[in-house]
């Protein structure tokens, strides 16, 4: 895997492209324009990006004032202020009245790293999940991202981007076609599939080699689309490996583990194990160890594969 | 008064250190509040560093929870915990966390990292002080930037209209944030005409790095009779370390080792 890139990255520099094409796309930052990367749109379009200082109440309430006059607003800053400080005015100010807003938040998960705690949120996919009206995009890579921002352009609604803070290797190349609520199958296989969103893609393709050479054959899916969620790829996961397994740098509790759990209930009960953050927390820490910590390996995709395989 | 000076020194250093040696964390607006810090630690605050728990304690907010170094250091300084914990800020598994977390550090009493929170916690602190007829202060700490969080403003409303006159706050007026100077960003200015016109005791420190200054300050807001009082300090971001001063790209940022060595070279001359 050669190149790598963060997700935040290829975000600030693809809205300059968008930007160039859409005279009516603005970007708001909350006084993180140089880690949420909305700086370089600044650079290009300074006359359509506007820092409304640290105010993330204030940041979703004018995006949605811009999006009533037809703009296309872009909110940018960390995913625990942004959805957490602002989650109100998200819920009823852009998506009960359905408002036109992309909101792109950057340094989610732990992943986050030395800040802490206090920055790394696991619950912002729970959170933007159960809104009505709102799509929620899960990107696994910077073409990924770039692909789902075209996406986010063509739909009339809410829409939140879930971007992280550190470089991931660049999975896909430019022929990558992703579609709003289609998974996509990232390798076949037949005694359990793994169901992975975000950084923990690669994670899961990587459990996946480990689990061939000990002889359980694991099928990938990379779920960017987390809302609307491809019921047909689960159920026919499903239905053809009997077990399912999610992997997410998120709280067990509401993300993708809680959506795909939601759809087996209804669709095709068999034995799910979920990989993520078991109702806790983060710590300051450098990535990895924190990533070893918290159970956000591919060991522990790995292990969670053949406890479910054994659950069959 | 030479003792505050060599300890506010110390302080510093400790903060350069411990940034350097984690290569990351918060050095300017660390530096530029370690004399309002000391000051409070060191001579204005009932703390005991063998009981950080004391009913009867004031307590410390430190709303701009970034800040965290000049905290750390100065409550080792106290003795609140052992000065070689300070290596291990942001290591995993460490009480010295990114952002100060209450249940992990001795003497910490709020949690704090996020923006404008803190602020309204020392309020609730303070209407608790009230309604117990305690007479310890509540004191907090703000960023300039931080001003902008419309939360900040909801508790000064609360504090002035339940007369919290036990409720002393501090403004860092370091006047940067993190994309630049804060009356480019976003001007929170005026900042001493907003808490007046909340009802508010408005005292301005034009040398947020004297201690006499401070001290007349904090002795004034003491005496404050039915308001909370704002004590605005003008300071300099990432004082005494001159690469940092006035440097908005020192605000989040480690330095390096070569870094470190030219910095701690200036505090020590
Ligand atoms: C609610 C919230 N939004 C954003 C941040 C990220 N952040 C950390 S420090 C900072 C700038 C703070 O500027 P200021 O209050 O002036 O602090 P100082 O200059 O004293 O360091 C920002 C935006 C945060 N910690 N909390
Ligand atoms: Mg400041």
């Amino acid at each position: 895997m050669a190149e790598k890139k963060a997700t935040r990255q290829a975000y600030g520099e693809y809205l300059v492209k968008l930007g160039e094409k859409n005279p009516n796309l603005v970007v708001l930052d909350a006084d993180l324009s140089g880690a949420t990367k909305t700086n370089i749109f600044k650079k290009a379009h300074p006359e359509r990006h506007f820092n409304v200082g640290i105010a993330e109440a204030n940041l979703m309430g004018m995006a949605a004032g811009l999006a009533t006059a037809g703009k296309v607003p872009f909110a940018s800053t960390f995913a625990i202020f942004g959805a957490g400080r602002a989650y109100e005015i998200i819920r009823n100010s852009i998506c009960y009245p359905k408002l036109n807003v992309k909101i792109a938040l950057t340094h989610a998960g732990i992943s986050v790293g030395e800040d802490g705690g206090s920055h790394q949120s696991v619950e912002d996919i729970a959170l933007m999940r159960v809104l009505p009206n709102m799509t929620v995009l899960s990107p696994a890579d910077a073409i990924e991202t770039e692909k789902m921002l075209e996406a986010a352009m063509t739909i009339e609604g809410p829409v939140y981007i879930r971007l992280g803070r550190s470089d991931v290797p660049v999975l896909f190349d430019e022929s990558y076609h992703f579609e709003l609520g289609k998974a996509s199958m990232m390798k076949s296989g037949s005694d359990v599939t793994i169901i992975a969103t975000g950084l923990m893609v690669v994670l899961a393709m990587e459990a996946a080699d480990q689990l061939k050479e000990e002889g359980i054959s694991a099928q990938v899916i990379n779920m960017g689309s987390i809302k609307p969620i491809d019921v047909d790829a689960i159920k026919q996961a499903a239905l053809t490996t009997g077990a399912i397994v999610t992997a997410e740098e998120h709280s067990i509790i509401g993300g993708l583990g809680g959506a795909v759990a939601e759809v087996l209930g209804d669709e095709a009960p068999v034995p799910l194990e979920r990989v993520g953050v078991k109702d806790l927390f983060g710590q300051s820490g450098k990535v990895a160890p924190l990533m070893e910590k918290y159970g956000l390996t591919s060991n522990d995709i790995v292990a969670a594969a053949k406890k479910v395989v054994s659950r069959k | 008064m030479a003792f505050l000076e060599e300890t506010v020194r110390g302080i510093r250093k400790d903060i350069v250190k411990m940034i350097g040696k984690a290569s990351s964390g918060h050095p300017g607006g660390s530096l530029s509040s370690a004399e309002i810090l000391t000051l409070l630690y060191f001579e204005q605050m009932n703390v005991d560093e063998n009981n950080p728990q004391k009913e009867d304690r004031d307590r410390f907010v430190l709303s701009k929870g970034h800040a965290a170094p000049v905290l750390y250091a100065t409550l080792a300084a106290k003795g609140f915990f052992p000065n070689a914990e300070l290596e291990n800020l942001r290591q995993l598994g460490s009480i010295l966390q990114g952002h100060p977390d209450m249940n992990k550090v001795p003497g910490v009493d709020m949690s704090t990292g996020s923006l404008g929170q803190g602020i309204s916690v020392a309020a609730g602190m303070a209407l608790a002080g009230k309604m117990d007829n305690k007479s310890h202060k509540i004191y907090a700490l703000l960023g300039d930037g931080e001003l902008q969080e419309g939360l900040v403003w909801e508790a000064a409303m609360a504090a002035s209209h339940y007369q919290l006159n036990n409720l002393i706050a501090f403004v860092d007026n370091n006047n940067l944030q993190i994309d630049g100077a804060i009356c480019e960003v976003m001007s929170p200015f005026p900042i001493d005409a907003k808490f007046e016109a909340f009802g508010w005791n408005v005292i301005t420190v034009e040398d947020g790095h004297s201690f006499d200054e401070l001290r007349t300050a904090v002795e004034a807001a003491k005496k404050s009779e039915d308001k909370p009082t704002v004590i605005i300090c003008k300071t300099v971001k990432g004082k005494c370390v001159s690469f940092m001063e006035n440097n908005a790209g020192w605000h989040g940022k480690g330095p390096n080792a070569e870094e470190v060595k030219q910095a701690l070279a200036e505090l020590e001359a």
